[in-house]
């Protein structure tokens, strides 16, 4: 007997044009709207037990003007979060290749390790002998981070890089006013992330910037031009913002040195060098390790992170409260000034003792690793980037030659000249090929700069991917087709957004939208 | 090794693509003099389950806030995250993408940016919040240096019922920015008269309520007295519970309002991550520090969000940005928006009633013991009580047996024997009735 | 006196002791859209290549130096309502502010019309 029940399984020929919705959704992606365009004020996604009847204490204190916030139910709630996190790209979903950002794979043991109730639910200010377990991880995140560095002190507090360059140069600053030495100027290479310039001008420096020579480095003669006794310290990265490893360090660490001033290094690009050379050898004073760059600890879409900074043991009397010290040969938690240790501490960057969660995870990232793991990460790092290089030198250019790179390769917009096509429409071009662009006009020293970090988290499999669409799209440029840039991403969840209106007009909130009759007015 | 996908066949054949004969040739640049030839001095890689054992067992050795009665505040407090929170935050693409600077392909992040910022500014009665600072000390730090940069003054002057810490930590900043703080003497009493302090010089003044010490202070006439000098108020929290039964700072004639967001959605976690909460006037926004989402429109006119008023930021202004904060508090912030959604006003106004209540329950208890002193008139969830004896001792005798009763205030305000009988103490809606039994009980024995 | 340029792309035009400044149509391409202009207070005296104001674009601030010494004697408030004047019409309604000048002689040391023109090729 035939069967009369069946249905095509095929489908049917496609259509090219895809068919507008009634809902404007496509498929998996929602349209979904604001909180405060579908949630109720009488509703609740928690259920509460009814107050004790007790008098109020509250005075005249109580709340009289509404509070105008809507609330979810739980189903209501869990839609609205899952539909909007389906609109973000993440690591976990390919690859994020940011130059300076390091965006590795994050692991997940750290998370399950930061939510053991031994270290999630522990109050910072409950009897310290109630929490000798959080001591020792502190301490021991900390021993880890002074052996990989090669110094005595890490203070442990800031709450991500930016509040660990405020740490340092605040240490710098500390210890020049401990001699009476006034001193005006910090000198920063051109290719310095704008959080440098932004520090230094925060504790009253002026800023003096020192060009790279043409390989893309500092040259310590350029250095030695700009030394005096009215310069405090220099904010070098290494390796730099060019992907670049300072080989003059010593030399510029030396001349500093001898000018009485202090050398600071953004740590931010330590995943390069984690277990080939230890920073304190370098005769750096201050760096500070950025926990959520090159130890793991999630992104989270703009935070948290962590930025600890080691110091010099000219700096460490200065370190601000609480910190790590190496003292005979252990790691000790130095929790206030009320400490001897402590009696020249600067003072506390922030209240209770920096961010607990994020050194658990970055203990687990590292005991994960071990010695060996991290070194191989580095050396997979640096392999990778100049895998990548490797694969793009011929059709992208290199503003300081064809020369290797450490963990990130620089190109800049050379390449697109005559093509109509400039670095942003090339990145949001990689938007509709599934990929997140790499850093775009970073640093700026170079013209229309992309600078790519893919980690040692990407196989060479993934790597060969990666460089095979970005040969296909420079080749697409240059065969001339430039409105299919500009037209992208046409694949996103949204297309190119009008920065220009949200700056001239700034929408920082949800407004209730008036009625007819009142708007009229 | 499990967290790196490329074998030594990858490898060898990467290596021979670049075209060099060994990785240490990419690592040239290093001098070799300080290259180093071995392994660090540290263990080698472990399994998850060696990494498991290591870290279960530092954990274990603390005493979590779930297993005792509970009533540890000054600053952090426990409450009760609802289940799906923590989950929904665990999400891959909100737990491993970066900050939004790829509006496109960040519409989730950038979404909830502008939800959180309307509901920070709901709130805390202001026109407008950014998408957080690191927490709330330096939040108040931050405040500080707005205020003297829109003001144009140096000065100051800090209320005695600052926490210690924030006052610390603002203390710190000015002093490394040179600007100049006076900070009034501690306040247990909520007695000092802080208008009298504020002069022509002062660019603000920093008042917190509920205080550290969680007296309700009145801010409408700190205000007055501020703006009629041209000064600035800077309304600061702690706990962010308490705007759910208190009327906000910004009907009260603040100017900036910040605050700790950690009770909202975030786990006590010793002290961070936490979730700075900064609010002010629209006016005044070009000098407010942070990011902040703006409503536009892409390319087809569908609305959209983006970061916007970039220009005051690091990247961009360098060495005249408005702060040098770049990475904030992102999933912190998420976890808040989260929960304060599933909880609407309607769940807040309870939430708030019911910390109050357990709070004036266990007041209650407290002063019915011999020797002990409940300081405050008014309170939201937390209050100071003196007792007969040295605070710090009392509380550890309490923690031995089984009872985290507060912060004795010496424990942040060393140099001052004055204050050494004081404990402030906090109740949440995750204290049971035989929890405040308990502690009364308990208290009564060790004094 | 016919307008004169600056090296730094601002334009000035004096009528007897008072000068209008502004930014040539090359510096508004450069800049991009205009979103905020960060003008002086009216009273405020600019020593020669002091700063005299700031225009940020949605990526980029940038700064604007005074062309000559002088008083500021007023300054174009349209621009805060709408700082895309600067883009359309940035040598007319475009203007930033007008100074009364310490010393003439120093607006006529400035590149005339075509000498900027000669310049810009340079660059």
């Amino acid at each position: 007997m035939l069967n009369d029940k069946g249905r095509p399984t095929t489908p049917t020929a496609p259509n090219t044009a895809p068919a507008e919705t009634f809902t404007g959704n496509r498929a998996l992606q929602i349209e979904e709207p604001l909180l405060f365009e579908m949630g109720r004020l009488d509703v609740s996604g928690v259920d509460l037990p009814d107050a004790p009847k007790t008098k109020s204490k509250l005075g005249a204190h109580a709340r009289r003007t509404p509070i105008d916030l809507p609330g979810l139910s739980e189903p209501e709630a869990m839609r609205h979060y899952v539909r909007l996190s389906q609109k973000n790209y993440a690591i976990d979903a390919g690859i994020y290749p940011l130059g300076s950002c390091t965006m590795k794979h994050n692991p997940r043991l750290n998370e399950k390790m930061a939510r053991l109730p031994g270290f999630a639910d522990i109050h910072p200010l409950q009897p310290i002998s109630t929490v000798p377990g959080a001591i020792e991880l502190i301490s021991e995140l900390g021993r880890w981070l002074l052996e990989l560095t090669g110094l005595h002190t890490v203070a442990i507090s800031p709450k991500a890089g930016a509040h660990g360059e405020l740490c340092g140069m605040m240490a710098i600053k500390a210890a020049l006013d401990a001699r009476g030495d006034r001193r005006s100027v910090v000198l920063v290479p051109e290719s310095a992330h704008g959080t440098n310039p932004a520090t230094a001008a925060l504790l009253g420096y002026r800023v003096e910037e020192v060009p790279a020579r043409a390989d893309g480095t500092v040259d310590p003669e350029e250095v030695k031009k700009r030394l005096s006794p009215q310069v405090a310290a220099i904010m070098l990265t290494n390796p730099n913002t060019c992907g670049l490893f300072e080989r003059d360090v010593v030399a510029i660490a030396d001349a500093v040195h001898a000018a009485g001033a202090f050398f600071y290094a953004d740590g931010a690009n330590f995943n390069a060098i984690v277990g080939k050379v230890k920073p304190g050898d370098l005769g750096v004073d201050a760096m500070h390790i950025n926990l959520h760059k090159t130890f793991s600890t999630p992104h989270g879409g703009g935070g948290p992170g962590a930025g600890p900074v080691v110091l010099s043991d000219k700096l460490a009397p200065f370190a601000p409260v609480p910190y790590v010290q190496i003292q005979a040969g252990k790691p000790e938690f130095i929790w206030t000034r009320r400490d001897p240790a402590a009696k020249a501490t600067f003072g506390r960057m922030t209240a209770f003792h920096g961010q607990m969660g994020m050194f658990v995870r970055a203990l687990s990232y590292m005991l994960a690793h071990g010695a060996d793991g991290m070194r191989q990460a580095s050396e997979d790092a640096v392999l990778n980037a100049n895998y990548v290089r490797a694969g793009l030198a011929d059709i992208m250019s290199q503003p300081f030659g064809d020369r290797p790179c450490m963990h990130e390769a620089l190109f800049d917009d050379s390449f697109l000249e005559g093509t109509g096509v400039t670095t942003l429409d090339f990145a949001k071009a990689m938007i509709d090929e599934g990929f997140h662009p790499m850093t775009m006009y970073f640093p700026l020293v170079v013209h229309g700069a992309l600078l790519i970090e893919p980690t040692e988290s990407e196989s060479k499999a993934s790597l060969d991917l990666f460089v095979a669409t970005l040969r296909e799209l420079v080749m697409r440029a240059k065969r001339g087709e430039p409105e299919r840039f500009h037209q992208a991403p046409m694949h996103a969840p949204r297309r190119r957004l009008d920065e220009t209106r949200a700056a001239r007009a700034p929408k920082l909130r949800w407004e209730k939208p008036q009625p007819w009759s009142e708007a009229a007015e | 090794m499990r967290y790196l996908p490329n074998t030594d066949e990858d490898r060898a054949a990467m290596l021979a693509r670049v075209g060099v004969g060994s990785i240490d040739d990419l690592f040239a640049d290093i001098p070799s003099a300080k290259r180093l030839s071995g392994l660090v001095d540290l263990p080698t890689t472990k399994s998850e389950i060696e990494v498991e054992r290591v870290l279960g067992a530092m954990a274990a050795k603390n005493v979590a806030a779930a297993s005792v009665p509970f009533f540890v505040g000054a600053g952090a407090y426990r409450h009760h995250v609802p289940a799906s929170v923590d989950h929904l935050i665990q999400r891959s693409e909100f737990l491993t993408s970066y900050t939004p600077y790829q509006p496109e392909i960040a519409q989730g992040t950038l979404q909830y940016l502008f939800e959180f910022q309307t509901q920070v500014a709901n709130l805390t009665g202001m026109e407008v919040a950014n998408a957080s600072m690191y927490d709330g000390s330096t939040a108040t730090a931050e405040a500080v240096l707005m205020a003297q940069r829109l003001t144009r003054r140096a000065k100051a002057v800090l209320s005695g019922g600052l926490h210690p810490q924030y006052r610390s930590v603002v203390e710190t900043v000015s002093r490394m920015a040179g600007d100049s703080v006076v900070a009034l003497p501690p306040d247990p009493a909520a007695t000092e008269a802080v208008l009298a302090a504020i002069d022509a010089d002062t660019a603000c003044v920093v008042v917190q309520t509920p205080s550290f010490y969680g007296h309700l202070i009145d801010l409408a006439p700190i205000a007055e007295k501020a703006h009629a000098v041209g000064a600035l108020l800077v309304a600061v929290f702690t706990e962010v519970v308490a705007l759910g039964a208190i009327e906000p700072p910004g009907s009260q004639g603040a100017d900036i309002v910040v605050g700790e967001g950690q009770s909202i959605g975030n786990p006590l976690t010793f002290g961070g991550p936490y979730v700075g909460l900064f609010a002010t006037r629209q006016k005044f926004v070009r000098q407010m520090p942070g990011r902040l989402c703006g409503e536009t429109v892409d390319a087809e006119g569908k609305r959209g969000f983006v970061l916007t008023l970039s220009t005051r930021e690091q990247h961009i202004r360098r060495d005249k940005a408005t702060s040098n904060i770049c990475t904030n508090s992102g999933l912190c912030s998420l976890a808040f928006t989260i929960h304060m959604s599933l909880l609407g006003e309607f769940g807040l106004s309870r939430l708030a009633a019911l910390n109050h209540a357990n709070a004036v329950a266990l007041a209650e208890s407290l002063s019915e013991v011999p020797g002990v002193n409940v300081l405050n008139d008014s309170f939201f969830n937390e209050f100071t009580i003196r007792i007969s004896g040295d605070a710090a001792t009392v509380i550890e005798k309490l923690a031995v047996r089984g009872i985290l009763g507060g912060v004795p205030v010496s424990r942040l305000e060393f140099d001052n024997p004055d204050l050494a009988d004081l404990i402030v103490v906090a109740a949440t809606e995750i204290n049971t009735e035989a929890d405040r039994a308990a502690y009364a009980r308990t208290l009564k024995e060790v004094l | 006196m016919p307008i004169r340029y600056t090296r730094d792309h601002e334009w000035i035009r004096l009528e007897g002791d008072v000068a209008t400044v502004g930014v040539s149509d090359y510096a508004q391409a450069q800049l991009g859209d205009v979103v905020f202009v960060e003008l002086p207070e009216v009273g405020k005296l600019l020593a020669k290549g002091a700063e005299a104001a700031v225009i940020e674009s949605v990526k980029a601030a940038s700064e604007i130096f005074a062309p000559v010494a002088g008083e500021v004697i007023e300054v174009n408030g349209a621009l805060a309502d709408e700082p895309g004047t600067v883009n359309a019409d940035p040598e007319g309604e475009g203007w930033f502010l007008r100074l009364r000048v310490t010393n003439p002689t120093e607006v006529e040391a400035l590149m005339t019309i075509d000498s900027y023109q000669e310049f810009l090729r340079t660059i």
